[in-house]
C-alpha cells in the first residue's frame, strides 16, 4: 500500500511538474527551436514576468489573469528586443551562435540587475487562496500550487499549436525556420515573421513566470537554475516541436519525481540530461524533431 | 671655495631638516588619514539577499565617525560586490590589501566565499573579522581571525546542537535529517548526524537534495513512512518555503514532535510574511529575536536606525539576522583599537584574544582560533503567529527562545499542538 501510494503520487506529481516545465520551455522552443536563436535570456525574462505578476498580484489581481494581461506588453517588449538583435547582428551578418550567446547572456545579466535595483533581492511570492492546500483524490494528494499552473500549460500549448498549424502567420512562422529565402519569394517578410515569433516567445515568458511564482517564491537570479533544464527539454522534444515540448517535459518531470521518491533526490537534476543523452544517441533530432 | 665649520653645520642641519620633512609630513598625514576597513558584500548573485549587511557596516562607521572617529581618525569603508562568486573573492581581497591599502578586513558573507580568502589573509597576516562564516578557520588556525557570529567553539559539529539538546530533553529517539546539497547545509547535516548518534538517537533518514529540486512532496512522503519523532531540516530559502508549504499540503507523520533546526529563510521578513502562521510549531535557528532575554545594550537603537535605511535600500525590513552581527564585527575592531590605542594588527589581535568585547549582540570572548568561547545560536519556536503581518515578528512571544538555557524566553510546545 505504501509503495502504491508513493508511486501513484510520484507519477501524478511528475506529470504536474512536467507540465509546468513545458510552460517554462515553450518560449525557448520558439526562439531556439524555430528561430535557432540561442536565447539564454529566456529564463531571466521569465523571472521578469514573475516579478510583473507579483507586482500585479500585490494590487489584487489573480496571478494567471495578471499574466494573461501582461502578455501584451511582453509581446511588445519581445518585438523591440528582436529588432535590436536583428539590427545589431542579423542585418550585419553577425548572427552566429557564439555572438548571439554573448548578447543574450549579457541581456540576462542586465535583466537580473534591473530587477535587483527595482525590487531588491528578497524572495517574492504571490498571495493566492489555494497555496497551502491540496487536491485529495483517493490516495492522490496534489498541491494546488502545482495543479493550477500544470493545467495552464496544456491549454497554452494547444492554443499555440492550433495557431501554428491552422493560421497563415503560424504557418509562416514554421516556414521561416526551414527556409526564410523561400518565404520572402512567396511575398512574406521573414524579418517581420521572426519579430512576431520573438514577441510570442517573450509573451510566453510571462505565463511561465506566473507558473513559477505560483509554485514557489522567486528572486532576481532564480532563472539561472532553469537554464539547463529548459534547453534539455527543447532539444529532447526536437527543435521546434510544440507538442513534443509537452511530452519531453512530462517525461523529465516523471523521471525526476520517480528518482526523488525511490532513489535519491540528489540524482534528480541529472535525470533530464541522462534522458537527453540517451535519446540523442538513438534519435539525434530529438523525440519529435524532423529527421 | 672653502666651507667653514659653522657653515658646514648649518648646511648639514638644513639637509637633515629637508630630508626629515617628507617623513614627518607623511607620518602626520597618515595620522590624519582614515582607518580603512575593506570587504566584499554579495550585492548580486545567489547571496544578494545578504546585501543588507552593508547597512550594518555603514551604521557602525557612521556611529564611530559621529563620535569623533578612532584615535582621531575617521573610519572609511572600502566595499566591492563579489557577485556571490567564490572565484571573484581572492582577487578582490588582494586588491583591498595591495591597492586600497586597507587596515582591517571583514570577510565576505558565509563559509563558501570566506574559504577562498582565508589563505591570503593568513599569508599577509591580516586581521579579519568573519561574517557568519562557519568553521572557516578550523584548519588554517590564523591567529588574527575573529568570528562575528555566535557559532561557538567546534561550530561545524555543534552550532545547531541546541536542536538536539531539545530533542533529547523531549525523549526523542528517532530523527530524520534532510539537507540541501550545499556546503553550509551539508556541514550542518553531517554535524547533526554525529551529535544525534552520540546522544543515542536513531537516524531513520538522511536525505541530501539538490538546490534545484522543485517538488518536495516525495521527500515528505518518504519521511512520513519512516515515522521520525524529529526532523532536522537544513535548507535554503526557496526549499524552506517549499517544505513549510508541504507541511500543510502533504503533511508529516503524527509521530513528529520537533521540526526545523537549520532552515535558512525564516529569518527574513519576506518569508515570514509569505509563510505566516504556517510557521507555527517550527523550531529553528536564529541569531537574534526580539525576546526580553536578548535586550543587549544598543541593539534596539540599532534596529530602529536599520529600519529607516532598509526602507530606502529596499532590503529586509526586520534585519534581525545579519546586520546586527556586521555592526558587531565593526565593534570588534573599534573596541580593539580603542583599548590598545593602536591600529597595529598584532597588538589589536592580542588584545582581542585576551579580553571580552562588548557589542550590540552581547559580550563576546574569543578562543585561540577566534571563535566565540560559548555557543549562542538561538533555537526559537514560532508560536502564536497569526496571518501574514510582518510587524508581529517585531514583538516578543512570536519566536520564543528555547535554547540556550541562559536566554530561554518560553516553553517548548510539541509540533502538532503548536500548529493546532
Amino acid at each position: 500500500m505504501e509503495f502504491l501510494d508513493l508511486i501513484t503520487n510520484a507519477l501524478v506529481s511528475g506529470v504536474a511538474l512536467g507540465s509546468i516545465y513545458a510552460l517554462l520551455a515553450l518560449g525557448l522552443s520558439i526562439t531556439f527551436g524555430v528561430l535557432h536563436i540561442p536565447n539564454v535570456a529566456h529564463p531571466a525574462l521569465m523571472i521578469a514576468g514573475a516579478y510583473a505578476v507579483v507586482f500585479a498580484n500585490a494590487r489584487g489581481l489573480d496571478p494567471i489573469v495578471a499574466a494573461l494581461l501582461l502578455t501584451v506588453p511582453f509581446y511588445a517588449l519581445g518585438i523591440v528586443f528582436y529588432e535590436f538583435y536583428a539590427r545589431a547582428f542579423e542585418k550585419r551578418g553577425r548572427g552566429n551562435t557564439l555572438q548571439s550567446l554573448t548578447l543574450f547572456f549579457g541581456v540576462s545579466l542586465v535583466i537580473e540587475i534591473a530587477l535587483v535595483v527595482a525590487f531588491g533581492t528578497d524572495l517574492r511570492s504571490v498571495e493566492v487562496p489555494y497555496v497551502g492546500r491540496s487536491l485529495e483524490f483517493g490516495i492522490v494528494l496534489l498541491p494546488y500550487r502545482f495543479l493550477v499552473p500544470a493545467l495552464l500549460a496544456p491549454v497554452v500549448i494547444l492554443a499555440l499549436w492550433l495557431y501554428m498549424t491552422r493560421t497563415y502567420s503560424g504557418l509562416a512562422l514554421r516556414a521561416v525556420a526551414h527556409d526564410d529565402r523561400a518565404l520572402s519569394i512567396s511575398g512574406v517578410n521573414p524579418v517581420s515573421i521572426k519579430r512576431h515569433a520573438f514577441g510570442i516567445a517573450t509573451a510566453l515568458a510571462v505565463l511561465a513566470g506566473a507558473a513559477l511564482v505560483i509554485t514557489g517564491p522567486v528572486d532576481p537570479f532564480a532563472g539561472r537554475v532553469q537554464i539547463g533544464r529548459v534547453f534539455a527539454i527543447v532539444v529532447l522534444a526536437g527543435l521546434g516541436s510544440i507538442p513534443g515540448t509537452l511530452v519531453a517535459a512530462i517525461l523529465i518531470g516523471i523521471a525526476e519525481a520517480l528518482v526523488t521518491a525511490f532513489l535519491s533526490p540528489s540524482w534528480a537534476p541529472g535525470v533530464a540530461f541522462a534522458i537527453l543523452l540517451g535519446t540523442l544517441a538513438i534519435r539525434p533530432s530529438g523525440l519529435f524533431g524532423a529527421r | 671655495m672653502t666651507i667653514s665649520r659653522r657653515d658646514f653645520g648649518k648646511l648639514a642641519g638644513g639637509v637633515s631638516a629637508g630630508l626629515a620633512t617628507p617623513a614627518a609630513w607623511t607620518s602626520a598625514r597618515a595620522q590624519n588619514q582614515p582607518i580603512r576597513v575593506g570587504c566584499t558584500v554579495s550585492q548580486t548573485g545567489a547571496l544578494a539577499s545578504t546585501k543588507n549587511s552593508l547597512i550594518g557596516y555603514e551604521l557602525w562607521r557612521d556611529d564611530i565617525n559621529a563620535a569623533g572617529g578612532l584615535l582621531g581618525r575617521k573610519i572609511e569603508l572600502v566595499v566591492y560586490d563579489d557577485q556571490s562568486a567564490p572565484a571573484q573573492v581572492p582577487s578582490i581581497y588582494s586588491k583591498l590589501i595591495d591597492v586600497d591599502k586597507v587596515d582591517f578586513l571583514f570577510s565576505p558573507y558565509g563559509a563558501n566565499l570566506t574559504a577562498t580568502m582565508m589563505p591570503l589573509a593568513k599569508q599577509r597576516d591580516r586581521l579579519v573579522v568573519g561574517i557568519l562564516t562557519l568553521a572557516s578557520n578550523d584548519r588554517l588556525r590564523h591567529d588574527k581571525f575573529f568570528q562575528a557570529a555566535p557559532w561557538g567553539p567546534n561550530g561545524a559539529d555543534d552550532w545547531a546542537r541546541g536542536f538536539f539538546d531539545l530533542a533529547k530533553a523531549q525523549g526523542i529517539k528517532k530523527i530524520a535529517i534532510v539537507a540541501a546539497d550545499t556546503e553550509f547545509s551539508k556541514t550542518a547535516a553531517a554535524g547533526g548526524r554525529r551529535v544525534s548518534e552520540s546522544m543515542g538517537m536513531e537516524v531513520v533518514g538522511y536525505d541530501i537534495y539538490p538546490p534545484t529540486l522543485n517538488d518536495f512532496s516525495s521527500i515528505l512522503r518518504n519521511l512520513r513512512s519512516r515515522q521520525p519523532e524529529a526532523i532536522f531540516l537544513c535548507s535554503y530559502p526557496p526549499d524552506s518555503t517549499a517544505m513549510v508549504r508541504g507541511l500543510s499540503e502533504i503533511g508529516v507523520a503524527n509521530s513528529v514532535r520537533l521540526f526545523g533546526g537549520a532552515m535558512v529563510g525564516p529569518q527574513y521578513a519576506s518569508l515570514l510574511q509569505s509563510l505566516g502562521q504556517n510557521l507555527n510549531g517550527i523550531v529553528n535557528f536564529h541569531l537574534y529575536v526580539p525576546e526580553p532575554t536578548l535586550k543587549f545594550p544598543g541593539i534596539e537603537g540599532f534596529l530602529q536606525k536599520y529600519e529607516v535605511k532598509a526602507k530606502e535600500a529596499n532590503v529586509d525590513p526586520l534585519g534581525f539576522y545579519i546586520p546586527p552581527f556586521c555592526y558587531a564585527a565593526g565593534q570588534i575592531i573599534s573596541e580593539g583599537i580603542k583599548a590598545t590605542g593602536s591600529t597595529d594588527q598584532a597588538v589589536v589581535s592580542k588584545w582581542l584574544h585576551e579580553n571580552p568585547v562588548s557589542t550590540i549582540v552581547g559580550q563576546i570572548r574569543f578562543n585561540d582560533i577566534g571563535d566565540w568561547t560559548e555557543r549562542r545560536v538561538l533555537m526559537a519556536q514560532f508560536q502564536g503567529v497569526r496571518g501574514n503581518d510582518v510587524n508581529q515578528f517585531r514583538q516578543a512571544g512570536k519566536q520564543v527562545v528555547l535554547d540556550p538555557p541562559a536566554l530561554k524566553s518560553g516553553e517548548f510546545v510539541p509540533f502538532r499542538q503548536a500548529r493546532a
